[in-house]
C-alpha cells in the first residue's frame, strides 16, 4: 500500500530581502504562511513546484515542505518551519517585527 | 597595528567594485542563483533562515576605534542595530538586504576591513590570541605572522579551491587562548636555544569528527613559516579527499594517512618550496612587524585603582573576574563581557560598539580585540583608569562581571538564524545564564566554560567546553546532548558524551543538576569543574543527570 501523502507547501527566500516567503494558489509569493497554498496531492505538488521555480530569478532556494491544515490556513509540522514562520527567538525581528508594526 | 598600503587599498576597492557589478547582474536577472552563490560566498554573504547574513573578518581579532565604529555604522545603517561576534573572530550581520551589501563592503574598506575568505574552501580568517602583545606569559606577538599569513593566503591561486575550508590559529603565549589544537593548522611560538620559532600542529578540528591536532614539527624557524605552510597545504591539496565532503578536512587526511607519512611528504616538499622563497616574505614581515610596535605605556601610580578596589565591592568583583595580568604591572588587560545575563552571547548593539570604541580611545591606546569566546578586550589599560572605565562600562550595560564563569557561554546562532542548524542554541544559553544569575551561584561555582552548538558542525566549540551542549533534531523535536570534560587550552581535550539527550525544557535543569553535583563533589572551592571531572570521572555526573536510570538499576 502506498504511504499516505503528507500535505505540502512551497517555500523560499526572497532574493532582495532574504526573508521567508510562501507560494500561493494564485502563483504569487506571500510572506504569510497562512496564505500559502496547501497541496494535498503528490503529483500536484511536483507540478506546483515547477510552476514556482519559474520565479527562480526573483526568489532563492525553492522547496516543498510538510504542512498541515489549521484554523487559519496551513501550519508547520516541524519546528524548523515554525521558526522560519515566526523569526528568531532572541529578538522580535523578522516576521515578528513586521507583525508588531501593523 | 597593520596599516593598509596603496596596494591593499586598491585591491579592496577593485574587489568591491567587482562584487557590486555581480550583485547588479543577479538582481537584473543576468546571473542565476547557481552562478551567483559562489560569488557572494567569496564575499562573505550567506543566505540564512530569515535573511542574508554578512560575515566580516576581524583579522587576528585586532581592531582600532575607527574600525569598531565602522562595525557600529554597518549595524545601524544597514542592519537592525546590532552585530554578532563569533568564535572565529568575525562579526556577522543578520539582516542585510542584497542591494545594500556592496555599500557595506565599501564602508568596511574605508577602514581596512573586508569579508574576503570568510567563507568557501579557502584559508579562512587567521585567528590569534586575543591577549596578544599584552599577556604576561607571551614570548612574541604572534600578529605580525598572522598578518603575513593573511597577505600570503588572500587570493593565493593555489589555495582558493581546497577540498574544504582551512583554518589557521596562532599564539605567542604558553597559555593557549587560541584553541590551536582544534584547528587545521595551529602555530605556537616556542623557544629553542633562546630563539623563538613555531611548534606546528596539524589536523585538529571540531565538527562531525572532532580531533585534537598532532604536532608535525616541534620547532620551525620563523623564516620558514610560509614555505612550510605552503608545503602542508600542498600535501593536503594532493591527498585530501574530494569524494566525500565529510572526509575532506585535513584532520581526516592526517587520520587516514598517519602523521608520519604526512610529515615525510611535507618535509620533502618543504625542501623544494623553501628554495623558491627568495626572502621577499621576510622583508615584508619586517615591514609588517614595524606596524605592531606596542603602544608607549604610560607610567604613573595605581592608587586610584587600589582605593576603588578596597572601597567598592561591585568594582572589586568586576576587577577580580574580568581583568587579566598585563606584562606591565601598572596595566591590566580588560575583558568586556558582552554576555549580560539573558542576552545573546556575542551580540553588541551599535551604541555599545561605539561606546567601546570611545573607551578604547580614551583609556586603551586605541586598541580593541575580539576573542573567540565572543567578548571584547581592551588589551592595555592603565590601572588608575580602571575605576573610570568601569563606571562608563556600567552606563553602556557592559560591566557584567562574568568572564570565565558559567554565564560566559559560547553559543553559535543555531536555528534562530542558521540554515544548517538542527536546534536552537541562543535561548538555551540565555536561560542557563539567567537561571544561575537567579541562583546567585555563579561566582561560587567559579571557572566553568559552557559551549553550545546548534548542530554537529560545532561552530559553538561544544566539544571543547567543560560542559558542551549540542542541539539536535530527534523526530521533529529539539533535543540536547551533553558532553563533559572538553578543554580548549594547551591541555586540549574532546569532551565525552554523558548519554541520552534532553528535551528543550529539560536541558537547563540538567545543567543545574551537573552544577549541584560538582559543588558537592569538589575538594575545595579552588578545585574547578574541569579538575573535579578529571579527578572523579563521568559516573557521579551521570548519576546526577539521569536519576531515573539509577533508580531502575537499584
Ligand atoms: C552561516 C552560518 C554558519 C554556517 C553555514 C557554518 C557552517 C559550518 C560548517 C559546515 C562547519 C563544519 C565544517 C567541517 O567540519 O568541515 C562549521 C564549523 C565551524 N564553524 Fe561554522 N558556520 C556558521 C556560523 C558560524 C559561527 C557564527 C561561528 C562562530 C560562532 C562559526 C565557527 C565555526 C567553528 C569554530 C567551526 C568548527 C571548527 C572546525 O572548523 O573544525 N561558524 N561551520
Ligand atoms: S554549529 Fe551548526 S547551527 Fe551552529 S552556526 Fe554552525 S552550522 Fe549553524
Amino acid at each position: 500500500m502506498p504511504r499516505p501523502f503528507t500535505p505540502k507547501i512551497i517555500t523560499a527566500n526572497d532574493l532582495l530581502e532574504g526573508d521567508v516567503i510562501y507560494f500561493t494558489d494564485t502563483n504569487s509569493w506571500s510572506r504569510e504562511l497562512t496564505e500559502a497554498e496547501l497541496i494535498e496531492d503528490e503529483a500536484e505538488a511536483q507540478l506546483r513546484l515547477l510552476e514556482a521555480e519559474k520565479d527562480a530569478l526573483r526568489v532563492v532556494g525553492i522547496y516543498l515542505t510538510d504542512a498541515k491544515s489549521g484554523d487559519n490556513g496551513p501550519e508547520p509540522t516541524h519546528f524548523r518551519e515554525d521558526f522560519r514562520r515566526t523569526g528568531p527567538s532572541n529578538y522580535r525581528h523578522g516576521k515578528q517585527e513586521a507583525a508588531a508594526n501593523v | 597595528m597593520y596599516k593598509y598600503n596603496d596596494f591593499d587599498t586598491a585591491f579592496l576597492a577593485e574587489r568591491n567594485a567587482q562584487f557590486r557589478a555581480q550583485v547588479e547582474r543577479r538582481i537584473d536577472g543576468s546571473l542565476t542563483e547557481d552562478e551567483f552563490k559562489p560569488l557572494r560566498l567569496m564575499n562573505g554573504l550567506y543566505l540564512q533562515l530569515h535573511a542574508y547574513m554578512l560575515r566580516v573578518a576581524i583579522p587576528y581579532g585586532t581592531l582600532n576605534s575607527d574600525q569598531m565604529r565602522a562595525l557600529a555604522l554597518l549595524a545601524e545603517k544597514w542592519d537592525k542595530g546590532y552585530g554578532h561576534f563569533t568564535t572565529r573572530q568575525n562579526i556577522q550581520y543578520n539582516w542585510p538586504k542584497l542591494r545594500d551589501v556592496p555599500d557595506m563592503l565599501d564602508a568596511l574598506a574605508e577602514v581596512g576591513l573586508h569579508a574576503i575568505q570568510t567563507s568557501g574552501n579557502t584559508i579562512r580568517n587567521v585567528t590569534s590570541d586575543h591577549f596578544a602583545a599584552a599577556a604576561k606569559d607571551e614570548l612574541t606577538d604572534p600578529r605580525p605572522y598572522a598578518e603575513l599569513i593573511r597577505q600570503w593566503s588572500t587570493d593565493h591561486p593555489e589555495f582558493q579551491f581546497l577540498g574544504r575550508k582551512f583554518k589557521i590559529a596562532i599564539t605567542g603565549s604558553s597559555t593557549d587562548r587560541a584553541v590551536t589544537r582544534a584547528h587545521d593548522i595551529g602555530l605556537r611560538m616556542v623557544e629553542r636555544d633562546g630563539v623563538a620559532g613555531f611548534e606546528v600542529i596539524v589536523g585538529g578540528g571540531l565538527g562531525r569528527t572532532p580531533l585534537i591536532g598532532k604536532v608535525i614539527r616541534d620547532y620551525l624557524p620563523q623564516a620558514d613559516l610560509l614555505p612550510y605552510l605552503e608545503s602542508v597545504l600542498a600535501v593536503y591539496n594532493l591527498l585530501g579527499r574530494r569524494d566525500n565532503k565529510y572526509k575532506a578536512r585535513i584532520k581526516i587526511t592526517v587520520l587516514e594517512n598517519g602523521i608520519d607519512t604526512i610529515r615525510e611528504m611535507v618535509e620533502e616538499r618543504f625542501e623544494e618550496r623553501r628554495r623558491a622563497f627568495d626572502g621577499t616574505d621576510q622583508l615584508l614581515l619586517e615591514e609588517i612587524t614595524a606596524h605592531f610596535t606596542p603602544p608607549k605605556l604610560r607610567g604613573g601610580n595605581v592608587e586610584t585603582y587600589l582605593a576603588a578596589y578596597d572601597a567598592d565591592p561591585v568594582f572589586r568583583s568586576w576587577a577580580d573576574t574580568n581583568l587579566a595580568a598585563h606584562r606591565d604591572d601598572n596595566h591590566a588587560i580588560v575583558t568586556i563581557s558582552i554576555k549580560a545575563h539573558g542576552q545573546t552571547p556575542g551580540d553588541a548593539t551599535a551604541a555599545q560598539m561605539r561606546g567601546m570604541a570611545d573607551l578604547a580611545e580614551r583609556f586603551g591606546y586605541n586598541e580593541l580585540r575580539i576573542s573567540h569566546e565572543q567578548n571584547v578586550i581592551l588589551p592595555h589599560v592603565h590601572k588608575s583608569d580602571l575605576p573610570a572605565l568601569h563606571a562608563k562600562l556600567k552606563e553602556h550595560g557592559l560591566a557584567t562581571a562574568n568572564v570565565g564563569l558559567i554565564s560566559d557561554i559560547i553559543a553559535c546562532p543555531g536555528m534562530d538564524y542558521c540554515a544548517l542548524a538542527t536546534a536552537r542554541s541562543i535561548p538555551v544559553a540565555q536561560e542557563i545564564a539567567s537561571r544561575f544569575d537567579e541562583l546567585k551561584l555563579e561566582h561560587d561555582v567559579g571557572h566553568l566554560q559552557i559551549k553550545i552548538s546548534g548542530c554537529i558542525n560545532a561552530c559553538g566549540h561544544h566539544h571543547v567546553g567543560h560542559i558542551g551542549i549540542l542541539g539536535l533534531d530527534r523526530a521533529g523535536v529539539e533535543n540536547y546532548q551533553i558532553t563533559l570534560g572538553g578543554d580548549a587550552t594547551e591541555t586540549a581535550a574532546i569532551g565525552t558524551r554523558t548519554g541520552p539527550g534532553f528535551a528543550y525544557d529539560e536541558i537547563v535543569p540538567a545543567v543545574e543538576r551537573l552544577i549541584t553535583a560538582y559543588l558537592s563533589l569538589r575538594d575545595s572551592a579552588e578545585e574547578t569543574f574541569l579538575q573535579t571531572y578529571r579527578r572523579v570521572g563521568m559516573d557521579p555526573f551521570k548519576a546526577a543527570l539521569y536519576p531515573e536510570a539509577q533508580k531502575k538499576v537499584a
